[in-house]
């Protein structure tokens, strides 16, 4: 099966919503349960607020994974922006720079499977999340 | 997507009807308070039952609406969150715990009727 990719430009707040829902659609059409459906939205939904908050602008991009025995869905957020200085500490419940609940990216690594984070500053950053259909 | 609020007695219910934007949910906070002090509604049910997602800016913002209408002399109970919505709410470390909660649109017109019937006594 080819892996099916789908990438959505995060510039407004309506992108949030777009990416979310073709998170879903992708993760229904690969047929995850309803439960980890949602849960997969509510990362999308979180990590393209990220983009949003910190760079103003960056690329959600969706896309099947099939490992040896299991399929999957990836999950990339990237953006061009100010980059995190300290990812320790943005990686810790509660840490937030932007005024919000600071719940951004622990929250999304207790919500996946597998999470990895790079980040430069003054270059960008990028998230990379995987579900693994149970 | 327009959220559209419902008067019943002196009660607002406003039904959400599928995935809200960041901007969306401002205008129902702006809505519903302007509602609330229009009409003196003394209670405010949200039915989140359409829901797709409950992210951290869905959640602060209800939470302020709570807040804002608490402040006006009047309680507001969330409704219909899924189960689903509820789990991934709980993994993302959104609990909502100073925001009161029921299961459907008939508890949480038991919960507000309670209330008043309280504040009467």
């Amino acid at each position: 099966m080819a892996a099916d990719e789908v990438r959505v430009q995060i510039v407004s707040d309506s992108d949030i919503v777009a990416a979310r829902s073709m998170g879903r659609t992708l993760a229904i059409k690969l047929g995850f349960s309803s439960g980890d459906i949602t849960l997969i939205a509510t990362a999308i939904s979180e990590l393209a607020r990220n983009i949003l908050s910190y760079a103003r602008q960056g690329e959600i991009l969706l896309r099947t994974v099939d490992g040896s025995n299991r399929t999957g869905i990836l999950i990339v957020a990237s953006d061009e922006g100010p980059g995190i200085s300290d990812i320790r500490q943005a990686l810790r419940d509660g840490f937030s720079t932007s005024g919000s609940l600071g719940m951004g990216l622990p929250g999304v690594r207790r919500l996946m499977d597998e999470f990895e984070i790079t980040s430069e500053p003054m270059h960008g950053t990028t998230v990379k999340v995987k579900k693994w259909k149970q | 997507m327009e959220v559209p609020i419902l008067k019943q007695g002196s009660y607002l219910i406003a039904t959400v009807q599928g995935a809200l934007t960041d901007a969306d949910l401002l205008e129902l906070r702006a809505a519903l308070l302007e509602r609330v002090v229009r009409m003196r509604s003394q209670g405010v049910i949200l039915d989140l039952t359409a829901l797709d997602v409950m992210d951290s800016f869905a959640s602060r913002t209800i939470r302020e609406i709570a807040d804002m209408i608490r402040l006006r002399g009047a309680a507001t109970v969330i409704v219909g969150i899924q189960p689903e919505v509820a789990f991934a709410m709980v993994q993302l470390g959104l609990t909502l715990e100073e925001v009161t909660t029921a299961l459907d649109l008939e508890e949480g017109l038991a919960y507000l009727n309670q209330k008043s019937k309280e504040a009467r006594i």
